[in-house]
């Protein structure tokens, strides 16, 4: 047993579907897309096929939640971050203010860095020379820069780092910020956003050669299906609060979330099971469990045809077929990078608060994966483990295996 | 006999503003805030040197940027930026 046990309590939401946790619950539940097709992209301008379908949050005014000075020096990614720790705060009903800055910290997942501002600063430096490329170019590109605008904007000063590992990176974030917590910090902002759908980031993004071409966004990004010809990148994430559960306790805080196991490995195919069924196995080992005790998967789902083959093969493997009810709610948002796992971290977490498995809309399951994906609706669900896989490009794998106490359903049940 | 004024608080205030934002819960028209100090009013030294970027472009002169950078207060930045307007009317 783990001296200090770390638990989610507060998570905060940005993505296509919805803004804000309520939004993108009641979306998610309700199979509400967040793929659209772009009209904005110029086709005629490449050589080749150019993905036209794209998770983008549409309508969102910074000015509507940050004061100016913040507006200026950050990237649309860090703003993202920004508006979702104060909703996971608000949610974990935790005022920032009012903690001791020396106990918090913060650490985030990153994958892109402020793409866009860096973008425009570039256009400033090549067409008006380097005098007008902004001072505060200086950080907003960075790939820290969430952790460090996070820990200036809420006042945390404790440990704060950031991991980059592709869509691996909120579950490898979340597993440094258990770290952290159990060494004695008491609060730690975890999770990640990203935004690089500009014209930068789509380039950099189609160089992968990964994405799906299909201009459908139904049936665009269609994992575990025998259609699926790649994935949809999309923007947002979710930021979430991570404490201890004394802590949680003490302030008689009623549905904690433990972060029981968690287990990173690197296999640089994608098409190999290997490093998957590692870190299953792996997260599961950390959890003290068996594969008997995990009640749900929030699968990969790489919308990639070899690569849907090996993650299946691996949950095959460790929890034999059709064993165990898996379930790839992103297909509604795409994938989201280091927004990716953050987001369906937060997602399991409205799982287990909630007992309602999200489903996977719009997938023809292949049954010949041997997996129990849920396609049509949402299912009831009293779980109490639930693993969460990712994969990141270059062959990062991540899971991490997310517990309701027992003793929360009894102490919340007592909670005035 | 008192030189004129090149460069004044307000000018200031407009440049702040539009390189590094509004300051929160203050009113930029107060020209009392002149000795107020930087970090109290929640401008770092990078909004400073974004201001002083901006500045000598649109004055067209090469100010000190180091100098403002390290400007504790609003009154100080003013001061600088005309000391130096002022050296630079008398080489010509």
């Amino acid at each position: 047993m783990r001296s200090r046990r770390a638990v989610i309590s507060g998570v905060g939401v940005v993505a296509p579907n919805g803004f804000g946790v309520q939004d993108y619950w009641q979306a998610t539940l309700r199979g509400s897309t967040g793929l659209r097709r772009r009209e904005s992209v110029d086709v005629n301008a490449v050589d080749r096929p150019v993905p036209r379908v794209a998770g983008e949050i549409l309508d969102f005014d910074p000015n509507d939640y940050l004061p100016s000075r913040m507006v200026i020096q950050t990237d649309r990614t860090t703003q993202f971050a920004l508006v979702a720790a104060s909703e996971s705060f608000r949610d974990a009903g935790i005022d920032p203010e009012q903690i001791d800055p020396e106990s918090a910290g913060v650490v985030t997942a990153s994958s892109s860095g402020g793409l866009e501002y860096g973008q425009r600063e570039l256009q400033h430096l090549w067409q008006q020379g380097p005098r007008a490329v902004s001072a505060y170019m200086s950080y907003a590109w960075f790939y820290a820069v969430n952790s460090g605008q996070l820990s200036i904007y809420n006042n945390l000063r404790s440990v704060t780092g950031v991991l980059v590992s592709d869509q691996a990176g909120g579950i490898d974030a979340l597993g440094q910020a258990r770290r952290v917590v159990e060494a004695g910090t008491e609060i730690v902002l975890t999770g990640g956003t990203d935004a690089s759908l500009c014209p930068y980031g789509w380039a950099a993004h189609r160089s992968s050669c990964r994405i799906s071409l299909n201009t459908d966004p139904i049936g665009a990004y269609v994992p575990f299906d025998e259609r699926a010809t790649g994935y949809v990148p999309g923007e947002g994430g979710a930021i979430l609060v991570l404490e201890s559960i004394e802590a949680a306790y003490c302030r008689r805080f009623p549905k904690p979330i433990l972060v029981s196991g968690y287990a990173a490995g690197f296999d640089p195919n994608p098409e190999s099971p290997r490093g998957m069924r590692h870190v299953i196995c792996g997260a599961i080992a950390d959890a003290g469990l068996d594969p008997g005790d995990i009640d749900a998967i929030f699968a990969d789902a790489a919308g990639i045809l070899k690569e849907d083959a090996a993650e299946a093969e691996a949950i095959c493997s460790v929890f034999g077929a059709f064993a165990i009810p898996v379930t790839a709610p992103k297909v509604l948002n795409g994938r989201l990078f280091s927004g990716g796992s953050s987001l369906d971290l937060a997602t399991a977490v409205l799982a287990l608060r909630e007992g309602v498995l999200p489903h996977t809309p719009g997938v023809h399951i292949n049954e010949g994966y041997g997996i129990d994906l849920i396609v049509d609706r949402p299912r009831e669900w009293a779980g109490r483990h639930v693993l969460v896989l990712a994969r990141g490009r270059g062959g990062f794998h991540s899971a991490v295996v997310l517990t309701r106490p027992d003793d929360a359903i009894a102490r919340s049940d007592a909670t005035p | 006999m008192e030189k004129d004024a090149l460069f004044t608080l307000a000018d200031l205030w407009a440049a702040l503003r539009k390189c590094a934002g509004d300051v929160e819960h203050v009113s930029l028209a107060d020209e009392d805030l002149g000795e107020t100090g930087f970090n109290e009013l929640g401008y770092d030294s990078l909004a400073l040197i974004e201001t002083a970027a901006y500045l000598t472009e649109r004055l067209g002169a090469k100010l000190p940027e180091e100098a403002l950078a390290a400007a504790a207060t609003p009154n100080a930045f003013v001061e600088v930026v005309n000391e130096y307007l002022h050296d630079a009317e008398e080489d010509h």
